[in-house]
């Protein structure tokens, strides 16, 4: 690979910030991959901690369960970039104010669980971040069907879609197409910070 | 006499705003994006938006899950 490149990607990422709201199935697969591509800062917020019921696809271990997802999750990416400067909010996002921990960083990745939530955060960014780039997924659960994701651009929104698919009331959550959605999404975030890659 | 939605045929209505048109396709879920003819839609401006015929009309929502 052409080596001005590769230096100057680098460097771009290195000074690049993203913060990611959950982090469950999304949330802590896409900030692994963040974080082993070179991401300099990331923020994680969450207010739950790691059960024993969250292994079969979340980026957690044995040994952290009853840990709070932030601190496992930033002890997970230590031991894989200690480079990354990690900031955690050990909180429940609450409607009114959900953009706080996201003033300052370059993207914001929407990685919670609940469809209204969902809605709800994605609305708030939009409003009241209104230049912010923001990249959410929807329609997670069940496995196959890889090729109905695509992404759907809506101005400052960026969609990991499958309209198809199934709530995860209604469907199982499984490892494959919860990491496929995280990446999916980890890879948009690097898309806009980077820019197309032509 | 038509519109598009999420690639379905429906019939256009008259004076039909966008909450009207999503009642009548039966879409509760939460709702995060509808854009008509690729332009997006604020969500408060669903009762105020007429529905123009010919148009194509994309409504994006969330599913649960993460």
């Amino acid at each position: 690979m052409n080596k001005q490149k590769y230096s100057k990607i680098r460097e771009k990422l290195r000074k690049s910030s993203v913060g990611i709201a959950g982090l469950g199935g999304l949330g802590s697969n896409a900030a692994i991959s963040l974080a082993r591509a070179g991401v300099g800062r990331l923020i994680l917020v969450d207010f739950d901690k790691v059960e024993e019921s969250n292994l079969d696809r979340q980026y957690y271990f044995l040994q952290q369960i009853g840990k709070t997802k932030v601190e496992a999750l930033q002890e997970n990416i230590r031991k894989i970039n200690p480079k990354v400067e990690v900031e955690t909010y050990n909180q429940r996002l609450k409607k009114g104010s959900m953009e706080k921990p996201f003033y300052d960083v370059d993207v914001v990745i929407e990685a919670l669980d609940n469809a209204s939530t969902k809605a709800d955060f994605i609305e708030e960014i939009l409003t009241k971040l209104p230049n912010k780039p923001i990249v959410a997924a929807s329609g997670v659960a069940g496995y196959g069907h890889s090729d109905r994701i695509t992404t759907k651009y809506l101005g400052n929104l960026h969609m990991c879609y499958d309209e198809h698919a199934l709530s995860s009331d209604e469907d199982i959550l499984m490892a494959p197409r919860v990491a496929i959605m995280a990446n999916w999404e980890a890879n948009l975030a690097i898309e806009i910070i980077l820019g197309e890659d032509k | 006499m038509s519109i598009e939605v999420n690639g379905r045929k429906v019939d256009w209505v008259e004076n039909e705003n966008i909450k009207d048109l999503l009642k009548r396709m039966r879409y509760t879920f939460p709702l995060v994006v509808v854009k008509i003819n690729d332009k997006v839609i604020p969500r408060s401006d669903f009762s105020e938006v007429i529905v123009p015929d010919n148009s194509k009309i994309a409504v994006i929502h969330m599913i649960s899950g993460g």
